[in-house]
């Protein structure tokens, strides 16, 4: 049997200060399978994929790669092992190009020089054999997340992996770029490569896998086949419950408009429209989805809503008043919530504890606030109920928001917005790399939030979310609104048409 | 929908990058070449104490530039030169071997780097602070074994390049110098082959823009941190070694007078390159030149005013001039491995 086996961790311990991240895990990963990892947020799964990496080093633990016993102490050894990773959060410098960035660390010279003509060439040669096309000399910063992933993946192959770990590579993706993504996992084991896959999507999951490990609390719970379980199956291996993976809600009850906004333009990065003229009005009471495949000017809608991002033409107004461009704090005055797009850079200080981090966006307001002093018993209250209420997992308080899992960093943002009980609530994907369990708990304040007569707007790029979640759909196409439907009057299919710009008379 | 990104030409983004400091460059070399045909001497003694005073400003700011490609800020380079000018002068003064002086004084740079890297990668306490206790040290080591009266034996002269230094403007200017001018043109070259064509840089680079990610592709960040700021270290030393062997001949009290200081800014305002940085160093050279020019000229400005001329350039160029300048990402954070 161990002669199938192209990796196997034995009782594998890690501790961080206040948490037992990793306890006894046993884990084996046969040759040329996908082998899925599940979990809740926290869980571990990122810390044990870390560890095999060679960038954690174990309490405890053994490593076997093709039977033999090896020491993994750095990432060098799990290189020179055959393992490579693509990391949760992605390991590229941006102002590289794509060939600098892949060959860094494993360079190829001529005398002292670097030889970049033949890396160029290998890396071709590479995107070639295996279907990942990308252009060598394109700056890393420019691409789009789906081109960075691929990026990664060839930066792995180019050293020779054997063994690929994928933490959480769809969270970021369209499900085109994830569809892509899967042709190409298969593609590699065809060729010998073993994949560790790890993802909150159980459809995706029970759609790739060979076998599915779950995790919970740092302990392997057990074993399965897609043949053998489901959805619900899965999710309540997860979380240790049964999870209701359909959002119940009742009919909305729309009142008067809260924000509006009209015939909005806005400029991208590159200086080119990228909302080009959008309207739409958000009613006490109600949800509207935005849909969309990423890229189609979401992200500068919601940075120019929030005051990030100039407004070149068009107006924003709420409750009747217009918004004064670039003044962040004047909707959260007016009871604005938001949950951004990009946590770390937009919705997080990293390096501050997490009550801090809880208290960002009133903290000069009292209760946070006496006089120009901070008040650290109001700040400490409110963060020890939020991560109470809102099943943060961190050690305590005052970790630094930097040291949680992916996941309950997005849920500390969650639970400051939410419990501010905002009138408006912009929330941005707001659920993207959460396990079922606290995508349930979300979805769940949110439809409270808007029983309880706030204004949201949804911009997601799940479908799935969007048809549970919204009263009303707007999807949007190159910076434009293409049409406006209701959940129930539409299928996921002709949707999907519209959101890749099909034009509504033809699929409705 | 995937909008495909088409990137600008590449000579549109070198002109946006440059096109200020080309610009100024250009200015410069036509009031040059009018003012050679009219008084060749005078223009030639001009430009020749530019390349002198730009001599330690550029070393200056290619120490600073390896520490910070590398992520570590290097505010010490002052305190770097001016011990390194120090222990060199007093080797040349012991042995009268002018080599061993200035390979003592490039030695005393590269310890004092050692010790910035100590302490800012290994016990990650704030470069700013620790920089600053580089600069202390140096200023008071240096002044308390400071002695009046010591004499030396010569320094380091001119070497012309044969027919080279005969080609008139250029000849006088660049081939008729002594070894470290020489050695500082050199080494600009060098550091820009390394930085941009080399392993060893691409790895410096990687290492100060995303330690992380240069540490799972097995990049030792520690060990790339500590070479380069104490390579750094060694061509601010050579620069201490230029003040005393090769430009005074003799110490004086904080000789350096600012120069690690005004080094930072050549090294922003050349963005982190050492071509841009060479550049910045010329201006400000030839702005120091001037200054002496300009007192000789018998104008009627104080001479005070005058001799603000350099440090008035290196305000506003930090002001506002140097365009969209981006240090590397990494700069100045302390890497922790878990
Ligand atoms: N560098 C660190 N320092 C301290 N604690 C850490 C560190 N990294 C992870 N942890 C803790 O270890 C536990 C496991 O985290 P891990 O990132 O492995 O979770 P995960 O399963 O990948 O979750 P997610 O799905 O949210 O990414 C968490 O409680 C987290 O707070
Ligand atoms: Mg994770």
């Amino acid at each position: 049997m161990s002669e199938t086996l192209a990796l196997e961790v034995r009782n594998i311990t890690k501790r961080f200060p206040g948490v037992l991240a990793n306890d006894r895990v046993n884990f084996t990963l046969h040759k040329g399978e996908i082998h899925s990892l599940l979990g809740e947020n926290g869980a571990g799964k990122s810390t044990l994929m870390n560890i095999i990496y060679g960038l954690y080093s174990p309490d405890e633990g053994e490593f076997f790669i093709d039977g033999q016993r090896v020491e993994i102490k750095n990432p060098h050894d799990a290189i020179t092992r055959g393992i490579g990773m693509v990391h949760q959060h992605f390991m590229l410098v941006p102002v590289f190009t794509v060939a600098e960035n892949i060959i860094l660390g494993s360079e190829v010279t001529r005398g002292f020089t670097l030889d970049m003509t033949r890396a160029r060439k290998e890396i071709r040669a590479l995107s070639q054999e295996y279907g990942l096309e990308v252009d060598p000399d394109a700056v890393v910063e420019d691409l789009p997340v789906g081109i960075q992933q691929r990026v990664e993946i060839v930066k792995a192959l180019y050293r020779q992996a054997k063994i690929l770990v994928l933490d959480e590579p769809t969270a970021v993706l369209t499900p085109q770029e994830a569809e892509d993504l899967f042709r190409i996992m298969r593609h590699l084991t065809e060729r010998g490569v073993s994949i560790i896959f790890i993802s909150h999507k159980l459809k995706e999951v029970l759609e790739i896998s060979d076998r599915i490990t779950v995790m919970r609390r740092g302990k392997v719970v057990g074993t399965t086949t897609p043949a053998e379980t489901d959805e619900s199956g899965l999710a309540a291996m997860m979380v240790g419950r049964q999870v209701v993976l359909q959002v119940e809600k009742g009919p909305a009850h729309p009142a008067e408009p809260v924000f509006a906004v009209r015939d909005l333009r806005v400029l991208d990065e590159r200086k080119l429209e990228a909302v080009r003229g959008v309207s739409f009005q958000v009613h006490a009471g109600e949800i509207l989805g935005i849909a969309g495949v990423q890229g189609n000017g979401q992200t500068e809608l919601a940075e120019a809503i929030t005051g990030l991002r100039r407004v070149e033409g068009g107006a924003i107004t709420v409750d009747g008043a217009p918004v004064p461009d670039r003044d962040p704090r004047f909707l959260f005055e007016r009871g604005m919530g938001h949950i951004p797009e990009d946590r770390q850079k937009h919705g997080l200080v990293l390096p501050y504890p997490v009550a801090d981090n809880l208290a960002l966006v009133a903290y000069y307001k009292p209760p946070f606030a006496d006089g120009i002093q901070r008040n650290d018993a109001a700040i400490m209250e409110n963060a020890v109920r939020l991560i109470d209420e809102y099943d943060i997992r961190t050690p305590g308080p005052l970790v630094p928001a930097g040291n949680l899992s992916g996941g309950n960093q997005q849920k500390v943002i969650v639970a400051r917005e939410l419990s501010r009980h905002p009138r408006f609530l912009l929330a941005n994907q707001p659920t993207r790399g959460l396990d079922v369990g606290s995508i349930e708990y979300i979805h769940k304040q949110m439809v409270a939030a808007r029983d309880n007569g706030a204004a949201v707007l949804l911009i997601s790029a799940e479908l799935d979310e969007v048809m549970s979640l919204a009263d009303r759909i707007a999807v949007i196409f190159h910076g434009q609104i293409v049409a406006v439907v209701k959940p129930g009057e539409v299928t996921k299919e002709q949707l999907g048409l519209m959101m890749a710009g099909t034009p509504a008379e033809e699929v409705l | 929908m995937q909008t495909t990104l088409e990137s600008p030409p590449a000579w549109k983004v070198y002109l946006s990058r440059w096109g200020w400091g080309l610009g100024t460059a250009l200015v410069l070399l036509v009031l040059v070449l009018w003012n050679y045909a009219q008084n060749p001497t005078s223009t030639e003694a001009v430009l020749a104490s530019t390349v002198r005073q730009s001599t330690p400003l550029v070393l200056g700011a290619l120490c600073g530039l390896w520490g910070e490609r590398a992520a570590v800020i290097n505010i010490g380079i002052e305190g770097q030169m001016l011990l390194a000018a120090f222990i060199g002068f007093l080797v040349n003064v012991w042995t009268g071997n002018l080599f061993l002086a200035v390979v003592a004084g490039v030695l005393t740079g590269a310890v004092l780097g050692a010790l910035l890297a100590f302490m800012s990668v290994t016990l990650k306490i704030d470069q700013i602070i620790g920089g600053t206790v580089i600069n202390i040290l140096a200023l008071g080591l240096t002044g308390y074994f400071y002695q009046q009266g010591l004499t030396t034996h010569g320094k380091l002269q001119a070497i012309p390049l044969g027919a080279l230094a005969k080609i008139p403007l250029i000849g006088p200017v660049f081939f008729d110098n002594p070894p470290i001018t020489y050695l500082t043109i050199l080494l600009v070259f060098f550091s820009h082959y390394l930085l941009f064509y080399t392993r060893w840089g691409l790895r410096t680079r990687a290492v100060g823009e995303h330690p992380r990610a240069a540490d799972t592709l097995g990049v030792d960040v520690y060990l790339m941190r500590y070479a380069n700021v104490i390579f750094g270290g060694a061509i601010a030393g050579l620069a201490g070694a230029f003040l005393t062997l090769e430009a005074v001949g003799s110490f004086e009290r904080a000789m350096t007078n600012g120069r690690g200081f005004v080094a930072l800014a050549v090294m922003i305002f050349g963005k982190w390159t050492p071509l841009g940085s060479w550049g910045a160093a010329l201006l400000f050279g030839f702005a120091t030149a001037m200054q002496t020019q300009l007192q000789f000229a018998g104008l009627n400005i104080p001479h005070q005013f005058i001799g603000m001329l350099p440090y008035l350039l290196t305000i506003i160029v930090l002001a506002g001039f140097v365009g969209r300048a981006r240090p590397p990402a990494a700069d100045g954070v302390p890497y922790e491995k878990e």
